[in-house]
């Protein structure tokens, strides 16, 4: 789990890097510039297979340690706990899901229309490639779209914010002085990452013209 | 002061069990929380039923036999402490208690409150010692340990064995428990020869008994009545992946 | 009546053991593992014997009543344990140690046992700490120790203040280690009922398996009791709420001797009595003798208001306290032995001087080791126990001056053992606080863990083998045979004896009785008046109890008050013999005091000439006792008045 979560957090930075070309006022060519890499790159190709294998593993072992840990406590108890603990811990697999679902929407949305599993909105680029800077353009000007964008990936933040101290608790790498600082960052890290994903459709609600 | 208690209670270990209502009045604040037990029992014998069946013994903390999960906490409403020494004190007039039993696959009840927490023991037989024949020794300075170390042991070593790590947790985990057995051996020179063994054996054995899988909530951390830390849990981890991959 | 032959080795003291050990029967390995042996009890003593028996390769059951092995009371010891290592330098000797334990428990202790006791002491640290025992060490590794009550030397080594609890989870370790092994088989939540005798010879048990209420047979070439102290008869203690005297009282009445009963000792530094309904008395461990200091208020004046509550602790004048212990034993001050501080303790209160609501309290300040030290040693050195002390009196020991009061806490008396720790019984042994053997009529600080550890691991592997290698012929008895029929038929109809009493008082209305007659009479103060009184009121209370209990459920069945009932009628026979043996014992020492045998400034006056034996008693039916005297014999050193001033 705390692997592949670390693989999937170093994941988002580079897939942030990448939607905030978006942002430049170029009629999305730095944007398609990265995402033709991207799509070209043989390096990067290995890397998206092993990046799906990463997101179907987490996900999978995410259910199955769920299901054992709720088969340990077959009778539950009649109080729920009272323990004060961090709020999100409890509710991984909640938030996790939720992401999961944001996940299958954005396939939908992007990676599915290159597979050609669902239709191209709008007219291809010119070497037969669909343009999905226009396609992110159309999306998020419907202000309903945008701001189910923005609540999912706060619930993503969500679960980012147990998930980057807990993956080093897991691998074990707990120290007196740096685990502060990796809690640290974590939580920097789990407002960060999100604002960042969010300030492309407010960019595009509000200010692109 | 005035309380109603509602407690499980259940014949023995195959009979379904319900909850009862009862009521205890003229409760001493000064009085320990089992020690009101005690007064709720002598009035069931007066009525001829049977008490309220729940472990305890040393009543002074450190014998780990008591436990009882109490509005929804191991040990009641306060921290860094076992059942036998919450006192009334921490409750008010007029309350209600609602009193259960550990709840956890390994830890099948056994009667009213009292369950089998043998596998903690079954644990601690697959390695949670160093093996060491009475008499095949050396001189007890001839091991020097640093005092850091020696009380990082120390700290882990405090655990009670009561399970309220397990009890609190959302996944009754025992990685707290086991984690704090590795980690007061793991920081002593005398337990490296046999660490990567010990981690292994007693990890696959708590597996094996049913225990559900650590998800880093730290509820066990904040209901330890000896403050156990979660990184021993940590420690755990490290210990547990080194020898996997070495 | 058996022989009451201690079998000491010949030779100087220095090498009894050693020529025992020299000279000793062995058993070969593969006749070990034909051999059985129970162990009853998981303390100290029990764990670490059976493991280490275990580890020779006998076959060997333990039973405890609690659900782990883990949860014995010697977990529940803080202090220390004591060893003769001199890493100090400050002039310990084993000698000394063993000099120290005798003095400390007033010339009334075997000398060849103690003087083993001291000589294996060493050991028991070595053993600890290769098994990972993480006792309290010096910046630079070393082991680090600290005094104790009754010795001018620091040979306490520790860990925090919880040092039983890591002794004996280093023995359970390796107890669980065998247990895998297959050595040992653990009979948890199973309590001794009583003991199977056949040809003279302890072959066996019958244990109550406490989950099902079923009655079951064990065999053994050998039974060890390592069932620790009976100090629940006064039924406020600071034994565990389970500890109890049956399996000792069970062996007494099938002919084992019980020596000493009336040696029981009195802890000095316990949180006082609040309440009828309270259940238990909480140690504060003696080492913060090392740092506290104990005083009540000079004038009768002062000592009221601070009962009334309107004066405190703090703001009451150096001039105006008195730290009596100081005053009284300079040499030694707050570290006197127990029964010493114990004794002055209720000396002060009862002339009034004693400080919480009932008047029975002292103070143990730590106001000025703060101000010397700092709060962080303080709390590094006993953190926990000011902790503990917060949570239940509610009141915080580093502003205000702790209260304590003596209260039971470890009984010196236990089944008559020779120098193999057999008992009368042939085959019969019996180890740690269950026997008489190494604390005299005082126990020293930091010395029961140091005991349990020595008969454990050290002593028993070694004498067990001597008895056992004239067993080796005798093949394992099967459990069916009569005598095991009679003693569980005689257990079974004594629990039904009990269930069917069916009166309308709760075991613990019997309990608590027999409490405040012990420790009002047989207490830290007896004198014949008291002593023949209480007498007269336990056989009456018994009588009653056999007539008026109340026990609700099941005999086939979990059933905590018929548990809590069949120990309860043991104390009940025992308070008896507790108090026959006070009466006998005309004269004071350690932790027995006959108001009526004091010196002018009340302490202790021994009567060499008559009493310098062990009272060893014989059951002889119901209610009849006799007793034997075991004469002390001591070559090595001089007898002495005890003086700590």
């Amino acid at each position: 789990m705390s692997f592949l979560g670390l693989f999937l957090m170093v994941f988002l930075v580079i897939h942030l890097g990448i939607n905030l070309c978006l942002l430049r006022n170029d009629g999305g060519r730095w944007f398609t510039d990265a995402a033709t890499f991207m799509q070209t790159n043989y390096v990067i190709k290995v890397f998206e297979v092993v990046l799906f294998a990463g997101f179907i593993l987490h996900i999978l072992i995410g259910i199955i340690l769920q299901i054992h840990n709720w088969m340990s406590r077959p009778v539950r108890y009649k109080i729920s706990n009272q323990t004060t603990t961090p709020f999100l811990s409890k509710y991984m697999i909640y938030t996790g899901g939720i992401v999961l679902i944001f996940l299958i929407l954005h396939m939908m949305n992007f990676y599915f229309i290159k597979l050609g599993w669902v239709d191209n909105p709008i007219s291809a680029r010119d070497n037969g490639e669909p343009d999905f800077y226009q396609i992110a353009r159309l999306l998020f000007a419907q202000p309903a779209y945008s701001i189910a964008y923005i609540v999912l990936i706060t619930v993503l933040g969500f679960h980012l914010y147990h998930a980057f101290q807990s993956a080093f608790q897991t691998l074990g790498l707990d120290h007196k002085k740096y685990t502060p600082f990796i809690q640290g960052f974590g939580k920097v890290y789990s407002i960060l990452i999100p604002l960042g994903f969010i300030c492309i459709p407010v960019y595009f609600l509000f200010f692109f013209i | 002061m005035d309380l109603t208690l509602k407690i499980w209670r259940q014949k023995d270990a195959k009979s379904k069990g319900k909850f009862v209502t009862y009521h205890v009045k003229d409760i001493s604040p000064t009085c320990s929380f089992l020690e009101m037990l005690d007064i709720l029992n002598e009035q069931l014998i007066q009525k001829n039923e049977e008490p309220v069946t729940f472990d305890h013994d040393c009543r002074e903390g450190i014998c780990g036999m008591c436990s009882l999960y109490i509005n929804g906490r191991p040990h009641g409403p306060d921290d860094a402490i076992t059942t036998c020494q919450l006192h009334m004190r921490k409750f008010k007039d007029g309350d209600t208690i609602v009193i259960e039993p550990w709840r956890a696959r390994p830890f099948p009840v056994i009667k009213d409150l009292m369950v089998d927490r043998s596998a903690f023991d079954k644990i601690i037989q697959e390695g949670g010692y160093i093996s060491v024949n009475t008499g095949a020794f050396t001189e007890a300075n001839s091991i020097l340990i640093s005092k850091e170390d020696a009380d990082l042991s120390m700290d882990a070593a405090a655990c009670i064995g009561c399970g309220a790590c397990v009890a609190a947790c959302k996944n009754a985990s025992a990685m707290l428990f086991v984690g704090a057995k590795i980690s007061h051996l793991a920081m002593l020179p005398q337990g490296a020869p046999e660490a990567k063994r010990r981690v292994l054996k007693m990890v696959a054995k708590m597996d094996e008994l049913g225990f559900g899988n650590c998800t880093n909530t730290y509820a066990c951390e904040a209901e330890c009545p000896k403050l156990i830390k979660r990184s021993n849990i940590a420690r755990l981890n490290r210990q547990f992946l080194t020898a996997k991959v070495s | 009546m058996a022989d009451l032959n201690p079998k000491i080795p010949q030779g100087p003291l220095s090498q009894k053991w050693s020529h025992y050990k020299d000279h000793q029967n062995l058993v070969n390995p593969s006749n070990k593992r034909k051999l059985d042996i129970i162990v009853v009890g998981t303390g100290l003593a029990g764990a670490s014997a059976a493991a280490s028996l275990g580890e020779l390769g006998f076959n060997v059951k333990i039973f405890c009543y609690q659900d782990s092995p883990r949860r014995a009371h010697s977990i529940a010891a803080q202090g220390g344990i004591n060893a003769a290592k001199n890493y100090p330098n400050d002039g310990d000797t084993i000698y000394r140690l063993f000099y120290d334990t005798i003095k400390g428990g007033d010339y009334r202790s075997r000398e060849a046992n103690v003087y083993r006791l001291a000589e294996v002491s060493n050991a028991i640290i070595d053993q600890c700490v290769a098994q990972g025992v993480p006792f309290a060490r010096e910046y630079n590794g070393t082991l680090e120790n600290r005094s104790f009550g009754g010795a001018q030397v620091s040979r306490t080594f520790y860990a925090r203040g919880q040092t039983g609890q890591q002794l004996l989870l280093g023995a359970y370790g390796s107890l669980s280690r065998q247990i895998k092994a297959g050595t040992v088989t653990l009979y948890n939540r199973h309590e001794m009922m009583d003991l199977v005798i056949i040809d003279g010879k302890a072959r066996g048990i019958i244990a109550r398996n406490l989950i099902t209420g079923q009655l079951e047979r064990y065999f053994g070439h050998a039974v060890v009791l390592a069932t620790g102290g009976y100090g629940n008869v006064f039924y406020l203690s600071t034994n565990a709420m389970g500890s109890n005297v049956s399996a000792c009282w069970q062996v007494f009445k099938k002919g084992a001797y019980f020596a000493n009963p009336c040696f029981t000792q009195i802890h000095p530094t316990c949180i006082p009595v609040h309440g009828d309904y309270q259940s238990k008395l909480t140690l504060m461990s003696e080492s913060l003798r090392n740092d506290g200091r104990i005083w009540v208020p000079k004038k009768k004046e002062d000592a009221q208001k601070v009962r009334e509550g309107k004066l405190k602790a703090r703001d009451i004048p150096e001039e105006d306290r008195d730290y009596y212990l100081e005053r009284r034993y300079p040499a030694y001050g707050n570290l006197v032995p127990r029964d010493v501080a114990s004794r002055a303790a209720k000396e002060r209160c009862d002339a009034g001087y004693g400080v919480n609501e009932t008047g029975l309290a002292v103070f143990l300040d730590f106001e000025e080791s703060i101000k010397r030290l700092g709060k962080n040693v303080i709390e590094e050195r006993y953190g926990n126990l000011f902790q503990m002390y917060e949570k239940i009196v509610d009141e915080n020991p580093y502003e205000n001056p702790m209260m304590i009061y003596p209260a039971v806490h470890y009984t010196m008396g236990g089944i008559w053992v020779d120098y193999e720790l057999m008992s009368t019984i042939p085959g019969l042994f019996v180890a740690g606080e269950a026997n008489y053997s190494d604390h005299g009529a005082n126990r020293l600080g930091a010395s029961a863990l140091m005991q349990g550890l020595a008969d454990g691991y050290f002593i028993l592997p070694y004498t067990l083998q001597n008895y056992l290698a004239s067993e080796i012929k005798v093949p394992r008895i099967p459990t069916d045979r009569p005598e095991f029929t009679e003693a569980e038929n005689g257990v079974r109809n004594r629990l039904e004896k009990l269930m069917n009493i069916k009166g309308s008082l709760s075991v613990d209305h019997f309990h608590k009785e027999l409490g405040k007659i012990m420790w009002e009479n047989v207490g830290m103060g007896r004198n014949e008046q008291n002593l023949r009184k209480a007498i007269e009121r336990i056989r009456s209370l018994r009588e009653d109890f056999w007539k008026n209990l109340c026990i609700t459920g099941s005999i086939n069945d979990l059933n905590t008050e018929l548990e809590k009932a069949n120990r309860v009628a043991d104390f009940l026979e025992l308070g008896e013999l507790i108090a026959l043996d006070a009466l006998q014992r005309n004269e004071s020492c350690g932790g027995h005091f006959r108001e009526e045998y004091q010196t002018k400034e009340g302490e202790c006056l021994r009567n060499d000439q008559d009493y310098k034996y062990v009272a060893a008693w014989e059951f002889k039916g119901s209610g009849q006792f006799e007793v034997h005297k075991e004469p002390l014999q001591y070559e090595e050193i001089e007898v002495k008045q005890r003086v700590y001033k």
